[in-house]
């Protein structure tokens, strides 16, 4: 279990990473957190000819509530927004993902940006982005570019990123008072990735649902985005006839695969089930006066 | 001695002796051993789980920088390194020099300057292989007209025996009830936390060789080495430093143990071999497999008549070790009076890897069946599963019992072990708890699993020396090494007890075959009883040394002397004394001249050395016990979540308490996780698809409630201290007493649990085919 021969490098700004991107491009794998790519150089399931480890670039790391977006440098460890209290307010919906990622040890490397770029379609990070509608910042030769998290993923481990580009920022809006959310997974044991997850949040108006997300984790290449059921709950009264109805689109609208972990109908019935019971914490918290004024439960 | 004597030092729950170096990350594994000039190794290995080998080329390997040799089976066959010794199992190739038979198997080893080296030349080593017809389940190699797994064999039944007693067609024709299933269990394996690795060195001044092995038996590896190498046992040195973990998967008769000192001698430089965790998954001993057919006879009062059994084990590519089909089919009786037994067993071959001793060796499997079949008989009749124990039951006052199959249960209070349990787990509070839960919707279920266990069983004799060194301190010499049992603690304890002698006076050295001629190993609990015994004994020796030299010094005779407190003294009169480290200095005089000034020097008329040697050789001692576990079972999404879960536990008289607990908790962890966890999945090509720990899912600590463990101690009249194994007590009736809990919380949907591991999906599925929750079909809303 040891990793081939590579170069490293290890730029200390993000121009400097840029260039070497630009430099080696298809060749290059860049190192930010390595809780998925150490592992997989450690068993020589890769061997690009150059890593570029971002782990000194500074001016990657950090977080700041800009108008009404979230803004998340990419190589911000998990354990940063872990214990990040203002985002308890600002994006309650990461601060509950976040806590279901791995185990501390993990946290404490892994990175944010990492956990998008990498889009495991069962990792938490990629649902709230989704779920959200949030946006992804990327930086390349070229300059600066904002990919809508609608366009980032494109299937299993592979993003709208260019071999040149990096990300560079995750941007997540702010949600507004009377917001409910809920993240909800089954996995075999604590830490593990979810055999499916849900992220969904809901905004309650005078008693009607306004703005409402949903996203599935485990369920396809991508999280799954489900937009028939988002139609069929904005407008409506949050009843529990219709969150139903709402967790049958979800199951129609998916099409898993069956794994070692579970089979593809499982997997549907799961997807369906979580997302009646995110929808109906969602709705609570909700009610409860939202994210403005409500403490992370559950 | 008698035992009411010993109460001082054996007993007390004394902190771990090697806990110190591996808090602070001082172990010393083979890995951290290196030695000027070492190879490092990488075995090139299967791809394929049965083909042949048409041709290999390796001349690009061997042109690589770094790279010292690259050798396949065929030129090891030219050598005559054909095949492992035969120490406990079968013979095993070393490199297939032209079949292949499980992914994983040996093909070629690359050795070379460093592991980056070895790595990139096997990546270069190329291998033609003919696919040949695979066989990778048990159903297939039953299968009419089932390709054969080794082509020499005339069937894919490797081993086949029936045991039994009493007339069972008679029984089940008078019986009441009947009961029967079949059950499987999955495959699953140790995963011990350091892999296994060796490190071979060539030592000029015996023409041998040095090892540092990751083993439970260095001296079964001098002798397999002897033997293979055809060198004489003193040429031979086997050191087994720290171990980090072994439950069975570290015994003798891995290719890779011959092969690393093969090449160490043959290249004439040190080698080392460091498996990695993608190769533990296929090239360590595996384990559990077996799918049972069960019919149960009784009365309706709930006496036992019969059990018919018959049993089909995935042995894998190997029959290597059969014995393990042996302690399945002697443990399934377990406390019970049974009067009619058959039993039926079938090692059967498929292209795998082959399966070992792993915690329990056989016996969870028998344990199981029996403990689920107990418990289908009280719902047949309508009786509380502990009251249908109790009335089956070997009673306390029948002990020592032998049973109809000849094996005699030495001592122990089974009824008293389920009471002390259900009082300590609290069973009628979780029965009102359960009935609360059932009337909201929710399902908490209890599980009863008791359970005997032969410890000490396996292995010849084990050796101890015990020897005063100059500074008054006892050292203890060992052949059975530690792989976590406490060794170091556990023996000092027996040594300070029987010598008077503060336990920190006590160093305990079991790791290396230089300092002791004889040895055994580590396997099978048998230390607590056959390792101690022996430690007992030699220390007994040791005394009679002591007061021979004392005795001298003294002018008294030997049978005036007592031991007490680190002295050795005329009895009744403290004044007439010598401290332990003037007779140490004496004893073991290198001088004529007193060294230091003033040490005393050996007195006329007695030799020198004060040590002793002693060999223990007893009979089996039968460990027991009782679990119960609470869990909750989420109908919406099969997640089972373990509640509660309570032991007790008699192995005897307790050495160290803590250092039980400790075993108790770790085998209850490897049983549960068996459960709900661990399951090597292969594919029909015999592909392991689940070689990582992302995939292959072991316990941690936050899926495991906490384990409540209550100690009883029923001496055993077989060891000297009265001390039985604890090894594998906690894991042998955790796999009935989970899955009994599982289907007892579902007993209002009819759910039956026939296969391990019960996974969410598995269980989920049986809940929807038995008419799913009724309550909550409708609804999100969870157990909680």
């Amino acid at each position: 279990m040891k990793p081939p021969r590579f170069d490293y490098y290890a730029p200390r700004s993000l121009d400097e990473a840029v260039e070497l991107l630009g430099r080696y491009g298809q060749d290059a794998k860049i190192l930010a957190g390595g809780q998925s790519l150490v592992p997989l150089l450690n068993m020589r399931l890769v061997s690009p000819k150059v890593l570029i480890d971002l782990n000194r670039v500074r001016d990657l790391a950090y977080l700041r509530r800009e108008d009404g977006v979230v803004a998340i440098g990419s190589m911000t460890r998990q354990v940063e927004v872990e214990e990040a209290e203002w985002l308890r307010q600002s994006c309650p919906l990461l601060m509950e993902a976040v806590g279901l990622i791995g185990h501390p040890a993990i946290r404490n490397r892994g990175t944010v940006g990492g956990s998008i770029a990498h889009a495991d379609p069962a990792a938490e990070l990629p649902a709230v982005l989704s779920a959200l509608g949030g946006a992804v910042r990327v930086r390349g030769a070229g300059g600066v570019r904002e990919i809508a998290a609608g366009e980032f993923f494109l299937t299993y481990l592979t993003t709208a990123v260019h071999p040149d580009e990096l990300v560079s920022e995750i941007r997540l809006p702010v949600l507004p008072d009377g917001s409910g959310w809920a993240f909800e997974e089954v996995a075999r044991r604590h830490g593990d990735f979810a055999i499916v997850g849900v992220a969904a949040h809901l905004t309650l108006d005078r008693g009607r649902i306004g703005k409402a997300g949903l996203a599935i984790t485990g369920v396809g290449g991508t999280p799954v985005r489900v937009g028939t059921s988002e139609a069929m709950l904005r407008g409506a009264e949050p009843t529990a006839e219709v969150f139903r109805a709402a967790s049958g689109k979800v199951k129609e609208a998916i099409d898993p695969d069956s794994d070692l972990h579970a089979t593809a109908q499982y997997r549907r019935h799961l997807a369906g089930l979580l997302t009646l019971r995110a929808l109906e914490r969602a709705a609570a918290r909700a009610g409860k006066g939202g994210s403005a004024r409500t403490r992370q439960g559950g | 001695m008698l035992l009411e004597q010993m109460t001082k030092i054996i007993g007390q729950s004394i902190r771990r002796v090697e806990d110190p170096r591996f808090l602070r990350g001082e172990g010393r594994y083979v890995g951290d051993i290196r030695v000027p000039g070492m190879l490092e190794a990488v075995v090139l290995r299967s791809p394929h789980a049965h083909a042949r080998v048409r041709g290999i080329r390796t001349a690009r390997a061997e042109a690589l920088p770094g790279v010292v040799a690259v050798l396949t089976g065929e030129a090891l066959a030219r050598e005559g390194m054909v095949e492992t010794a035969r120490l406990a199992g079968a013979r095993l190739p070393i490199i297939a020099p032209e079949t292949v038979h499980y992914v994983g198997q040996p093909v070629a080893v690359v050795v070379a300057e460093s592991r980056y080296a070895a790595e990139d030349g096997a990546e270069e080593v190329e291998v033609d292989y003919a696919p040949l017809p695979v066989v990778a389940s048990i159903d297939a190699a039953l299968a009419p007209n089932a390709p054969g797994v080794q082509e020499d064999a005339p069937s894919n039944i490797a081993v086949q025996k029936v045991v039994g007693y009493g007339d069972v067609e008679a029984a089940f024709r008078e019986a009441d009830v009947v009961v029967e299933e079949e059950f499987r269990i999955a495959r699953a394996a140790a995963h011990a936390l350091e892999t296994r690795g060796i490190l071979a060195v060539p030592d000029p001044a015996t023409g041998g060789l040095t090892v540092w092995i990751g083993t439970q038996m260095p001296h079964a590896i001098r002798r397999a080495l002897s033997l293979f190498l055809d060198l004489p046992e003193r040429a031979v040195r086997v050191i087994a430093p720290d171990v980090g973990g072994a439950f069975g998967s570290k015994t003798a008769n891995y290719p890779e143990d011959f092969l690393i000192p093969y090449l160490a001698r043959h290249l004439n430089r040190p080698v080392r071999w460091l498996e990695d965790r993608r190769e533990h998954f296929v090239s360590t001993l595996q384990g559990r497999q077996q799918v049972h057919r069960v019919r149960l006879a009784a009365r309706r009062d709930g006496t036992l008549l019969a059990v018919d059994n018959a049993f089909w084990m995935d042995m894998g590519a190997y029959a290597s070790w059969p014995h393990l089909l042996d302690r399945t089919i002697t443990t399934l009786p377990g406390p019970y009076h049974l009067p009619h037994y058959r039993c039926a067993a079938h090692g059967v071959l498929t292209h795998k890897m082959p399966v070992g001793p792993y915690r329990g060796a056989g016996r969870p499997q028998g344990n199981f069946i029996m403990e689920r079949m107990v418990d289908r008989l009280a719902e047949a009749i309508g009786i509380d599963p502990a009251e249908v124990r109790r009335r089956n039951f070997i009673g306390q006052k029948e002990m020592p019992y032998t049973t109809p199959l000849g094996v005699t249960y030495d001592s122990g209070d089974y009824p008293e072990a389920l009471e002390k349990t259900l009082e300590v787990a609290g069973y009628k509070r979780w029965r009102d708890e359960q009935a609360k839960a059932r009337s909201e919707g929710r399902y908490i279920g209890i599980g009863l699993s008791s359970y005997i266990e032969d410890t000490g069983g396996a292995g010849p004799y084990e050796a101890a020396s015990a020897r005063l060194e100059p500074d008054g301190s006892v050292t203890i010499y060992s052949g059975a090494p530690s792989s976590g049992q406490s060794h170091e603690t556990t023996f000092a304890q027996v040594a300070a007890e029987r010598l008077g002698l503060p336990v920190e006076r006590v160093r305990v050295v079991a790791t290396d075959t230089a300092t002791i001629s004889l040895g055994v190993g580590t396997f099978g609990s048998r230390s607590a009883g056959i390792a101690t015994g022996a430690v007992w004994d030699a220390c007994g020796k040791l005394e009679a040394r002591m007061k021979e030299v004392a005795a001298a010094m003294l002018e008294a005779a030997p049978e005036d002397l007592e031991l007490v407190e680190g002295t050795v003294r005329v009895k009744g009169v403290p004044a007439r004394a010598v401290t332990f480290e003037q007779l140490g200095q004496a004893g073991n005089a290198v001088s004529l001249n007193p060294l230091p000034l003033g040490a005393p020097l050996l007195p006329p008329g007695v030799l020198p050395g004060v040590e002793g040697t002693a060999y223990m050789r007893t009979r089996a001692q039968y460990a027991n016990g009782a679990h119960i576990s609470v869990v909750e079972v989420d109908p919406g999404t099969g997640q089972v979540k373990l509640l509660a879960y309570a032991v007790a536990h008699d192995c005897g008289t307790l050495l160290n308490p803590s250092v039980v607990t400790g075993q108790v908790q770790g085998g209850v962890a490897h049983g549960v996780s068996t459960v709900l966890l661990e399951e090597l999945r292969y594919d029909e090509a015999g592909q392991l698809l689940n070689g990582t720990y992302m995939d292959y899912l072991l316990p941690t600590a936050s899926d495991l409630p906490d384990i409540v463990v209550e100690h009883l101690e029923h001496p055993s009249p077989f060891t000297p201290t009265g001390a039985k194994g604890a090894g594998e007590g906690g894991t042998i009736p955790a796999l009935a007493c989970v899955a009994n809990a599982i289907e007892d919380a579902l007993r209002p949907l009819g759910v039956r649990i026939r296969e391990l591991p019960v996974t969410p999906d598995r269980l989920w599925t049986l809940i929807r085919e038995a008419g799913g929750d009724p309550q909550r079909a409708a609804t999100g809303g969870r157990a909680r």
